[in-house]
């Protein structure tokens, strides 16, 4: 069974975004980027398919950029076996990415495609449902555990109260939460190899996949400044500002 | 469409790539397993046998063993930032694979074609691992007064007596490189030395383990031989007479090693003065908006970026194979007086948490020391410089 994993070049989570003058976007200048941490689990978790001899090939992919090469060495590194780049600089937009994704699945046929839930980016939690359903396909969101049977998946779910266990049909989609595991950083060595391992690269042209976006994003703003709190001497006082000055009561 | 295999491309993009994802694992393992703990086993003296597992595993120990012997080939360029990273961790870790690199460059430099084949795959992977048994209790700097004495016998193998100190590795580590007269009588002094591969086994002993003011975890110790059989194809080359030039030829590379390791402190120093000069008030505004403590900090971040500077410069020569005592030397010189003065300096805008075993700044206050000292002391690589800069100008070039 070969595995397909997205992965997608995201500024990195340590970095304070800031939003950019004129309100267009997110400032990326000297910004440190790397993989989305949901889909390193995503790249560990299909790198311990392999390791336990449930599949036979992993493959990742990512859209963007030249620089997005980076982000699949570092997946091969982890121990993917080998890439495909679709490079372009446009914006791609969820839809935009599943079709892609869906055109790829098409021509390697994998048994089972991770995405992660979310990139950390926009934070849209899109992407694996639409590829799911433009593929015709099952799809398990918010994997937790993932216990492959055969053509059937297990996997544990994390919703609002709990757990919740499914079983799907593959060839499936399959998107990662956080706690599915934790995922390893490539050795030194496993980074040598990575650069020997083959990246293909495409275009969305030369995949037959219009990406222009179907969303216009009106403004992006920083979430208002937290100003800090007041002490009040008594429960008197409490009310009192609750009901004038916060008025919530 | 076009499709092609990396690899085959030795571009200097592929190249920056690379660096920045072995940059990045190398943080991650400072994250996930240095950091959390480095205090403790700092606090209470403990090898880091756990972390050392780590490093075996990231591949630390074969950085810059060639890959035909199983290594990773890295660059001085790309090893010197690893070094500067995990140093802002805790210092002491990078003297575990330093010392037991250069005992490995010294057998890739220098030695016979069977002892690559036989010593450096082993020490690429961690199987085996050591360091330098060069300084003894009545030297250091002076290495040709050296009396550890290998004498041969009828059968051309040696017996060596003698006591080494300050051997850092010397429990854990199992093999050094240990430099010897096999000629007392020689003159000039250093053609009576030699650099052999000693291994540990009946004849070579820890005498006892030093305690330091700093550079906790590692073990310094004194080593003892006591009529050690060792076999003439453990002398490194193969030819006596060659063991200090041998020793020598290491220390350029250690030199900018030691200079990281002084960036890496002085970077640790600064970090936590930016971030507790923040947090901390006095007289309504935090202390970063005073004058003084800004005057601080001017000067710690350009001592940073100066020696970052010096030490790219002089690993660039290196990789180049240009000669780089001098670079070399002006880099540690410089780098590990930076971390000297930004540790006093962040201990001072710490105010009596500076002293407090609860902040970080006592550790780099004691670590940098060793510094200055190690590698050659500072006075030494003022000389050389000296001395460098004075032969080029003889020589009509301009340093
Ligand atoms: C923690 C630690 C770890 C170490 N690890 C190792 C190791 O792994 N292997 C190893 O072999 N050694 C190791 N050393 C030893 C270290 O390399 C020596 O301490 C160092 O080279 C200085 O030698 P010394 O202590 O004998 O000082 P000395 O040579 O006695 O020097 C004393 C002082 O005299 C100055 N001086 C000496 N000669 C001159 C001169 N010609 N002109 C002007 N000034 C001079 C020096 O700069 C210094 O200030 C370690 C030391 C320490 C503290």
């Amino acid at each position: 069974m070969k595995v397909l994993v997205a992965v997608k070049r995201v500024v990195d989570y340590n970095v304070k975004v800031r939003v950019k003058a004129d309100g267009t976007g997110v400032d990326l200048a000297n910004v440190k980027m790397s993989m989305n941490p949901f889909d390193e689990i995503g790249v560990e978790e299909a790198v311990r398919l392999k390791e336990a001899g449930k599949a036979t090939e992993v493959i990742v992919v990512s859209i963007g950029p030249a620089q997005a090469q980076e982000t699949l060495r570092t997946a091969l590194a982890m121990g993917a076996d080998r890439g495909i780049l679709i490079k372009t600089d446009a914006e791609v937009q969820p839809l935009a990415v599943a079709k892609l994704l869906k055109a790829v699945c098409d021509a390697e046929q994998p048994g089972l495609v991770i995405t992660g839930k979310q990139a950390i980016d926009d934070d849209s939690n899109q992407t694996g449902q639409m590829l799911a359903a433009l593929w015709g396909r099952p799809q398990a969101t918010f994997a937790n555990k993932l216990f492959i049977e055969g053509d059937k998946a297990k996997v544990v779910r994390e919703i609002d109260g709990g757990l919740q266990t499914v079983e799907i049909d593959l060839p499936a989609v399959l998107t990662t939460d956080l706690r599915l595991n934790e995922p390893r950083y490539a050795s030194l060595p496993n980074i040598m190899k990575a650069k020997k391992k083959p990246i293909d690269e495409k275009t969305p042209e030369s995949l037959g996949v219009d990406i222009a976006s179907r969303l216009k994003v009106l403004k992006v703003a920083e979430p208002p400044k937290r100003v800090a709190g007041v002490k009040v001497p008594d429960v008197a006082t409490l009310v009192q500002k609750l009901k004038t000055e916060a008025g919530v009561i | 469409m076009r499709s092609h295999v990396a690899g085959s491309d030795t571009t200097s993009a592929a190249d920056s790539e690379q660096t920045a994802i072995i940059l990045d694992s190398v943080d991650r393992f400072l994250e996930r397993h240095v950091r959390p703990y480095a205090q403790k086993l700092e606090h209470d003296d403990i090898y880091p046998e756990e972390i050392v597992g780590h490093m075996k595993e990231l591949g630390l120990f074969g950085a810059i063993i060639a890959q035909e012997y199983g290594g990773l080939g890295l660059s001085a360029s790309v090893y010197a930032k690893i070094v500067e990273r995990i140093a802002t961790v805790w210092m002491s870790l990078t003297g575990i694979f330093n010392s037991h690199l250069i005992m490995a460059s010294a057998v890739q430099r220098f030695g016979t074609a069977e002892q690559k084949q036989r010593f450096l795959p082993r020490f690429a992977t961690g199987e085996i691992r050591g360091g330098l048994a060069l300084t003894e209790p009545d030297c250091g700097t002076d290495l040709q007064a050296v009396r550890t004495l290998a004498k041969k016998g009828t059968d051309g193998n040696y017996t060596i007596n003698g006591t080494k100190t300050w051997i850092s590795n010397g429990i854990y580590g199992q093999c050094f490189a240990l430099l010897v007269k096999t000629d007392p009588a020689a003159n000039p002094r250093h053609k009576g030395m030699s650099l052999f591969l000693a291994e540990k086994r009946d004849g070579f002993r820890v005498s006892r383990k030093l305690e330091k003011l700093g550079y906790k975890g590692i073990d310094s110790a004194e080593l003892i031989f006591e009529d050690y059989k060792i076999d003439a194809d453990c002398l490194i080359g193969g030819v006596e007479g060659r063991g200090l030039q041998h020793a020598l030829g290491g220390l350029e590379l250690g030199r900018i090693n030691v200079a990281s390791r002084g960036v890496g402190v002085a970077q640790a120093a600064l970090d936590e003065a930016v971030s507790y000069s923040q947090i901390r008030h006095t007289f309504g505004k935090p202390i970063c908006e005073h004058q003084a403590i800004q005057l601080k900090l001017g000067d710690m971040v350009t001592r940073v970026h100066a020696s970052r500077l010096l030490v790219q410069y002089a690993a660039e020569a290196y990789d180049a194979g240009r000669r780089c005592d001098m670079e070399a030397g002006m880099a540690k010189l410089f780098a590990t007086e930076a971390a000297m003065e930004n540790a006093a300096e962040s201990m001072r805008i710490h105010g009596g948490y500076g002293y407090s075993k609860e902040f970080i700044v006592e550790r780099l206050y004691r670590d940098a020391p060793l510094l200055v000292i190690g590698e050659g002391t500072n006075e030494m690589q003022r000389m050389i410089i000296a001395r460098q800069v004075l032969e080029r100008s003889k020589s009509g070039k301009k340093a």
